[in-house]
């Protein structure tokens, strides 16, 4: 099923706005519940890295509130920004990750997500009518481009581990309940 | 504080400071995501929810949500349930469970529980497996599948949950995929809002024991049909289909179990009235 | 002729005879009078049809257990009558009322040297088609036991007044016709008139004071599964529940009726089941999980004989090592055991009380013989306790629901209680109620459990002591009636006699009981098991002194207090 089918419009200011938030609070959602997954299965490298990603989508979020001004960004999106089909556009995967990830793995996971978001701000452009819809949308098409490039950049700086795989473990898994 | 006062949820309100213990991967955690977005389009605060489970990977839901949890023993969380929604009907009862608590052990009440039809949603994670135990058939693995216990697969043919809970008398019978938690929290809403007793059975991978199971996102597809309100229809629907078909597959309009009340409630020194000699 | 201050009857008959409905009959005739009774049934295997035996016990004073000997034995057949033969003992001054043309009387009765007066039941029968056999032996016990005939007419006429007049006149003829029968007869003893007394008296069963007591304590809801002999605390609870609010569900089996109950109680209602052995033994693993998880029920079990299947209708005082020790994991809960009619209602109560004061899951013991028996008992007074369950009302975030507290037991806070959201938790958890595997937790959890229960102040009731003396008896349950009337008789033959009767099995009480044993010399324990549960259990728990013995066997056979007095005093010169 296609990630963002049935998503929401943005046929206001206001409206992109509120979309814009609802994706970096999903995002921020995402990496955090990957940094504690991390963190309870003692992989710390990706504990830093989804953390890190966690906080950078928060400042943009909290970026995204300040350049709203005094419009309630949060109640509004409640009401516009739903995804009833498929999830909003930069989530992570959760179903991808794996306790074995190496910090290669978690940046294509991240890359993804960044690509789908810029593709999904693309689109909104190509639509947008309002001539501050088109300003607000260029400039998001812009900053998630740049999350792009950076995830490449990063992502040379971590080669895929050996194989390209996640790590085997030699132990079993753990019988519990 | 009055309702007004209260500001609305969101759906960090509705999760607990607990990390799962599930393996990242797991399709529970999406259902934890739906089960929190389905709460706050309920608007139902965190106190008035009640999820209760059995024993499982999936069973471990409740400490991870910050609702009122109950995490009994293996397989009878509908009878924890039952009890709790009789007494408290004022609450919002959620069951979870997995394949192998909700059908092996816990099969008989799954039955009772359709056929009684309290006011409750009975969300079900099937993997197909049993995760906590390090990877037993349950009665929904494909015969084939080769385990530890069961060498070159059960041979048995699986279970099939949907078509026993319409014949049971569940009312409102709906199939969701974890990777779709928005969809999932959808039908999850619905359920809750369905009088009566609502099964919702979730394909929710797992990844550690059935990493085949990682390809389910590309089996899955909305049902090409809308619910239907005929038990039989919908049975024969989904004896016949894929077995990927996601969606609300039967709305029934059976009244919900409620318990007998006298109107007029006697004073206990009462009852003794009929031993007097 | 010698007066007796009690008298017994038995009617046996078969396919039909309907000797449960005269033994009903002669009971309420007697309590209409101002008697006190007991009226017990033994049933053969069938469905309908088969043989039965009504026994009843009249007497001047209450009483909780059937006599040493039979004083009357009516016969309205002898079909498998030898059935009942260990049930009904008869001596020579037993009187057998039997029908020559209905055969012989069984071989014991001609051993036992009882009189017996012919009564022709079938040639009454055959020439007035309408009476009944069963009226007409009614009609005689009464006489021969003295009671008020008119009394007896009233009873007949509202018994059966639904069934027309036609029935009502015929039963009251065929009545007449059995006492114009024995017109010349009379028993060896006569029945001692009924003591003058004001009291109320009610006429209730066992198993319907359990029910009384359930709701008395405060039980609001409750859930179960039909098993023999407990069925009828639930029957009376359905409609008597949701005359106070409450509600009972039928459970598809115990698993989900114990599981039902402790997803009520966590909802905040005080809940009930009521089972036999073979639902307890499915109850076991829920039984731990309201241990753990710390969740207030009852469950009411009726035994009955095991193991298995065993004999539903009879009686047996063998799961107590079940309910006691039968959970698996160190798995502190409250046993309690009533020890007679009465003390069912009581009983029930204090274990709902405990339950709830406690947090922790109480099994009430009861058997066959209290549940299935009908009693004439004076009004039991009223009781109320003060304390129940710990709420909590206010929260202070984090809210730890398993709080270590110094008496152990933590507020618990109700569904709906803003900040007060835990889970109840099956594994072992932290004071939060997280799942813990540390062995700090799982240890201070443990101690919590254990002393809540251990530092509790359960007060006098949880024995009952009577009398002085180097001799004690040291009976538990149903047996305790048979023991008192033991006591009583050793008292006419000068011997000073202790009765030890705990109701409160689990947890032990090792300090009460070494007061209650203190200057006794000879004990002697009775018990109904095979294999003397109560005995190993006294000796795991407490210390005897040296000569002690035990009297034990199983069921279905009562012991009887001639029996009890026997091997009290053998013991003595042993
Ligand atoms: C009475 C009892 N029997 C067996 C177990 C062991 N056990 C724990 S979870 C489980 C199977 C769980 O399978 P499922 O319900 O499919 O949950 P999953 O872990 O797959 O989510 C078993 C057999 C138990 N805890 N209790
Ligand atoms: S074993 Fe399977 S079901 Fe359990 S947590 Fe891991 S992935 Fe999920
Ligand atoms: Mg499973």
């Amino acid at each position: 099923m296609s990630s963002t089918i049935d998503a929401p419009r943005a046929s206001s200011l206001a409206d992109l706005y509120a979309i814009a938030y609802q994706i970096e609070v999903d995002a921020v959602e995402r990496y955090a519940m990957l940094a504690d997954q991390m963190e309870m299965h003692n992989n710390p490298a990706l504990v830093d890295i989804f953390r890190d990603l966690a906080r950078a989508e928060a400042i943009h979020r909290d970026e995204i509130c300040r350049m709203a001004g005094d419009f309630d960004v949060a109640a509004h999106a409640r009401q516009t920004a739903c995804w009833r089909i498929g999830e909003s556009p930069e989530s992570a995967n959760l179903g991808a990750a794996d306790y074995r990830m190496s910090p290669h793995h978690a940046l294509q996971m991240a890359l993804a997500a960044e690509q789908r978001a810029l593709g999904f701000f693309r689109g909104l452009l190509a639509d947008a009518r309002d001539p501050d819809v088109k300003r607000l949308a260029t400039e998001l098409v812009g900053e998630e481009a740049g999350h792009v490039a950076l995830c490449l950049r990063l992502l040379q700086r971590y080669p895929p581990p050996g194989g390209g795989r996640v790590a085997e473990d030699p132990d079993p898994p753990a019988s519990q309940d | 504080m009055n309702a007004n006062t209260v500001p609305a949820c969101r759906a960090a309100d509705y999760r607990s400071e607990v990390k799962p213990i599930w393996c990242p991967g797991c399709g529970d955690y999406h259902v934890l995501m739906a089960f929190t977005r389905a709460f706050v389009a309920l608007g139902v605060r965190p106190e008035q929810v009640a999820v209760v489970s059995g024993i499982g990977c999936s069973s471990r839901i409740p400490a991870y949500t910050n609702c009122y949890g109950f995490h009994g023993v293996h397989g009878r969380a509908l009878a924890v349930a039952t009890g709790l929604k009789i007494v408290r009907p004022d609450l919002t009862v959620v069951v979870a469970s997995g394949d192998g608590d909700g059908y092996s052990i816990g099969g008989n009440h799954f039955l009772h529980a359709c056929r009684r039809n309290v006011d409750l949603t009975y969300v079900v994670m099937d993997n197909h497996i049993y995760g906590m135990t390090k990877g037993q058939p349950s009665p929904t693995t494909e015969p084939d599948f080769d385990t530890a216990l069961t060498p070159g697969g059960t041979g048995l043919r699986p279970f099939h949950p949907l078509v026993i809970a319409l014949a049971s008398g569940a009312n409102f019978v709906a199939r969701a995929f974890s990777g779709n938690p928005a969809e999932t929290a959808a039908i999850i809403v619905e359920a809750i809002r369905h009088p009566g007793f609502s099964f919702v059975e979730v394909l929710s991978p797992c990844v550690t024991y059935r990493p085949d199971q990682r390809a389910w996102k590309d089996r899955v597809h909305r049902a090409p049909v809308d619910a239907t309100d005929d038990a039989a229809r919908a049975a024969r629907r989904v004896m016949t289909d894929d077995g990927f078909n996601l969606g609300v597959l039967y709305r029934g309009s059976r009244p919900a179990y409620a318990p007998r009340h006298d109107t007029a409630v006697t004073d206990s020194a009462e009852l003794e009235r009929e031993f007097e000699l | 002729m010698a007066a007796a201050s009690s008298i017994s009857v038995a009617f046996v008959g078969s396919g039909g005879a309907g000797v449960l409905t005269s033994g009903r009959l002669l009971l309420e005739a007697a309590c209409a009078a101002g008697w006190h009774g007991l009226f017990t049934r033994c049933v053969g295997p069938q469905i309908r049809g088969g043989e039965a035996a009504a026994l009843v016990r009249v007497a001047i004073d209450p009483i909780e257990c059937h006599g040493d000997r039979f004083d009357l034995l009516v016969g309205v057949d002898w079909l498998n009558a030898h059935r009942f033969e260990t049930e009904i003992p008869l001596g020579p001054g037993s009187v057998v009322i039997s029908d020559p043309q209905a055969g012989d009387p069984p071989a014991i009765v001609a051993a036992s040297g009882a009189r017996v007066i012919e009564l022709r039941l079938k040639e009454l029968t055959t020439a007035n088609p309408a009476w009944r056999g069963n009226m007409i032996a009614l009609g005689a016990a009464v006489k021969l036991l003295r009671l008020d005939q008119d009394e007896l007419a009233d009873l007949i006429e509202k018994r059966f007044r639904e069934k027309g007049p036609a029935v009502v006149a015929a039963s009251l003829a065929a009545a007449h016709a059995g006492i114009a029968a024995v017109a010349n007869d009379e028993l060896d003893l006569e029945l001692a008139r009924p003591r003058a007394t004001a009291a109320r008296r009610w006429l209730i069963t066992g198993n319907e004071a359990v029910g009384l007591g359930a709701i008395r304590g405060g039980i609001r809801f409750a859930a179960a599964y039909p098993i023999t002999p407990a069925s009828e605390v639930l029957e009376w609870l359905a409609p008597n529940l949701t005359r106070v609010g409450g509600s009972l569900v039928q459970a598809e089996d115990e698993l989900a009726s114990i599981n039902m109950i402790i997803g009520g109680s966590y909802g905040g209602a005080p809940s009930l089941t009521a089972t036999s052995g073979p639902g307890l033994s499915l109850m076991i693993e829920a039984l731990g999980l309201a241990t753990a998880a710390e969740v207030p029920i009852v469950i009411v079990n009726v035994m009955r004989g095991g193991p298995s299947t065993g004999i539903p209708t009879k009686s047996e005082q063998a799961d107590l090592n079940i309910a006691v020790y039968g959970v698996h994991g160190d798995a502190p809960h409250i046993v309690v055991a009533p020890q007679s009619i009465p003390d069912c209602l009581l009983a029930t109560q204090w274990a709902v009380h405990l339950a709830e004061s406690l947090q922790a899951p109480a099994i009430l013991l009861s058997d066959q013989f209290l549940g299935q028996a009908l009693a004439a008992i004076p009004r039991p007074a009223d009781v109320s306790f003060i304390g129940q369950r710990q709420k909590a009302t206010t929260v202070v975030a984090p809210y730890r629901r398993y709080a270590l507290t110094a008496d152990g037991v933590s507020p618990m806070a109700m569904p709906g209680l803003s900040g007060g959201q835990y889970t109840a938790e099956s594994l072992t958890h932290t004071e939060r109620g997280l799942p813990s595997t540390s062995a700090s937790d799982h240890h201070a959890q443990l101690d919590k459990r254990r002393d809540k229960l251990e530092r509790f102040a359960y007060g006098d009731l949880w024995a009952t002591i009577e009398g002085q003396g180097t001799l004690a008896i040291m009976v538990w349950g149903s047996l305790t009636g048979a023991a008192r009337e033991a006591v009583a008789q050793l008292a006419s033959a000068g011997h000073a006699v202790r009765l030890i009767a705990p109701r409160l099995l689990s947890p032990a009480r090792p300090q009460e009981m070494a007061a209650a044993l203190d200057g006794v010399q000879r004990l002697l324990v009775v018990e109904q098991s095979h294999g003397a549960q109560f005995y190993r259990y006294l000796r795991a728990h407490y210390s005897l002194p040296d000569n002690t013995s035990v009297l034990h066997h199983p069921g279905p056979l009562p012991i009887r207090p001639g029996e009890i007095c026997r091997e009290l005093l053998a013991g003595l010169t042993r």
